[in-house]
């Protein structure tokens, strides 16, 4: 692939925005990710799983949201437009979405967590659906992409320090209280997937979470980022990375 | 194009380049990258008697040219092998070798012999070391003895192409070979992952569920070259290279130094495809350097 632009949207984020300038890219699911090789860092050595954040079809563009954590993650945040990008994807399996376009749907993300959402927001609104999107970040200035999730749905935000939106964690915010929803997916760190986890079992809300356990191949061949589940271990790179919450054997 | 067939004690392989065992599933995972019917053999994921969880998560760290992993031998058993995956592979036109694992001689004559009925499955890579499971694996694999033991055993129920793996924890990989080839072994193949540990400095802790895993990519090739060098001059029986292998020339090395064969492992998750280029790379050099069969380049490098 080929990055047409690399915006550096915050000190920790950058957006890489790829084509395919050979054939149009395949069929891609919200949910799913890419496993991009890292060249030119002598400290990544395995290539780097990352969501799917947007898919543009008029201009066979894919976009990813990269937090960068560590050199890796810096040398791809680090590339320029024209440079090429050795991505493996589409990989793993996305987000249900819903049998009807009446369903009440809520996407809920915090940190990069958001990236995945985007693109099943843009899928949700492709079948008549419009959803509530549920966006947590430590400040303001950590909420990313914001007028893009607002092009698509109703945006409610939380924030720690209460510079944007109502302050406190995704599972604090009113909308929890005040609104019935049919279905629940989320994105995020993992203490927050938990509680959302638990807010929906306790409102008996089916609910999906996407993990982000650490890979190697992204293939399902190494066995590396099992998930321990009602099924015993599986491969999140290809059972999910999505998985509904009464798969897994989570304490909530 | 050069002459790439080669064979391993009668089994006949295409070319030189297998896959190795725990980094390339079934093969059908990697179908979409590879045509399996190109690559020399697939050697299957690690199998064993009874189905196995493995060890907890998280079971991999990544490191300076190469990865750890302590994944610990899941999978679902011989029997769903049998059952599940092998009509699966059956009528796709390689090698498929079955990597079998065990806790105790027994064990692995048992599954060894079930193995021995599949059709097509030529023959079996017995995995006496891997560094990640409490009981059985390397145990066996770090005394001349304990080798013998699990060969003597699993040659008594197992008639095709047995494969010995050997592990690199040891002092004298020699002696392991040696003891393997007198008890009936047809081929070694060497090095399994070189154990090794991981930690977060910033969290104060461990990085792998057990505390320690097995090391493997480009960091390891020259202790496995090194390994295999010294094996393919000391045992009449063929040898298998592997350890860090990603580029052709990265195989030529071990064909050179006394490999009748090799393994990709660690490579096939930076390039899924990688299985196939190293078989082209291996032909150009070859061909650019005046070869009309790989076999002319096996154990130039005394």
């Amino acid at each position: 692939m080929e990055l047409t632009s690399v915006e550096r949207l915050h000190e920790r984020y950058a957006l890489l925005r790829a084509t395919d300038p050979a054939t149009p890219l395949p069929p891609m699911q919200a949910g799913q990710f890419a496993q991009l090789r890292v060249d030119g860092c002598p400290q990544a050595f395995l290539r780097r799983p990352i969501s799917i954040h947007f898919l543009d079809r008029k201009r066979n563009e894919v976009w990813f949201l990269v937090q960068t954590i560590g050199p890796g993650t810096e040398s791809l945040a680090a590339m320029k437009a024209g440079d090429r990008l050795n991505a493996v994807l589409p990989l793993g399996r996305g987000f249900t979405l819903p049998a009807s376009a009446s369903e009440r749907i809520l996407l809920v993300g915090g940190g990069v967590g958001v990236a995945p959402l985007l693109f099943l927001g843009q899928q949700l609104a492709d079948m008549g659906v419009q959803p509530t999107f549920l966006l947590g970040a430590r400040s303001a200035s950590d909420l990313l992409q914001r007028e893009h999730f607002q092009a698509l749905g109703r945006v409610c935000v939380t924030t720690e320090d209460g510079s944007l939106g109502e302050q406190g964690y995704v599972t604090q915010h009113s909308i929890l209280h005040n609104e019935k929803f049919d279905h629940i997916s989320v994105c995020g760190p993992r203490p927050m997937m938990i509680a959302v986890a638990r807010y929906a079992r306790e409102q008996d809300i089916p609910c999906e979470v996407s993990l982000e356990n650490r890979m190697a191949c992204g293939v399902g061949a190494c066995l590396c980022c099992v998930e321990d589940t009602q099924e015993g271990h599986v491969c999140v790179c290809t059972e999910g990375p999505v998985f509904n919450i009464k798969q897994l054997k989570w304490q909530i | 194009m050069a002459d790439l067939t080669t064979d391993i004690a009668g089994l006949r392989l295409k070319n030189p380049v297998l896959t190795a065992s725990g980094t390339f599933g079934y093969g059908l995972e990697f179908q979409d990258f590879v045509p399996l019917d190109q690559i020399g053999g697939i050697i299957v994921k690690g199998t064993t008697l009874h189905p196995r969880q493995g060890n907890p998560y998280p079971r991999m760290a990544e490191t300076a040219q190469g990865m750890l992993n302590c994944v610990g031998l899941q999978n679902r058993g011989v029997d769903y092998f049998c059952s599940h995956i092998y009509p699966q592979l059956r009528d796709i036109p390689t090698n498929f070798i079955v990597n079998v694992s065990g806790s105790t001689p027994e064990d692995y004559a048992e599954c060894a012999a079930r193995i021995d009925e599949l059709e097509t499955i030529p023959a079996i890579e017995l995995n006496i070391s891997c560094p990640n499971v409490k009981h059985g694996g390397m145990a066996f694999g770090t005394t001349p003895e304990g080798a013998a033991s699990v060969v003597n055993a699993v040659r008594k129920t197992y008639h095709k192409t047995l494969i010995v793996k050997l592990s690199p924890n040891v002092t004298d990989i020699v002696a392991i070979a040696r003891a393997a080839e007198d008890e009936g072994a047809d081929a070694v193949s060497l090095i399994n992952t070189l154990m090794g540990m991981a930690i977060d400095a910033e969290h104060r802790r461990r990085i792998l569920s057990i505390g320690t895993g097995g090391l493997s990519g480009p960091a390891v090739k020259p202790v496995a070259l090194r390994m295999v060098w010294q094996v393919a001059h000391a045992v009449h029986i063929p040898v298998i290279g592997l350890g860090g292998i990603s580029t052709a020339t990265d195989a030529v090395e071990f064909l050179l130094a006394g490999a009748r064969a090799v393994e990709i492992g660690t490579a096939n998750f930076i390039d899924p495809a990688v299985s196939l280029k190293v078989v082209r790379g291996i032909d150009k050099y070859l061909e650019r350097h005046g070869f009309k069969s790989v076999n002319e380049i096996i154990g130039l490098c005394e």
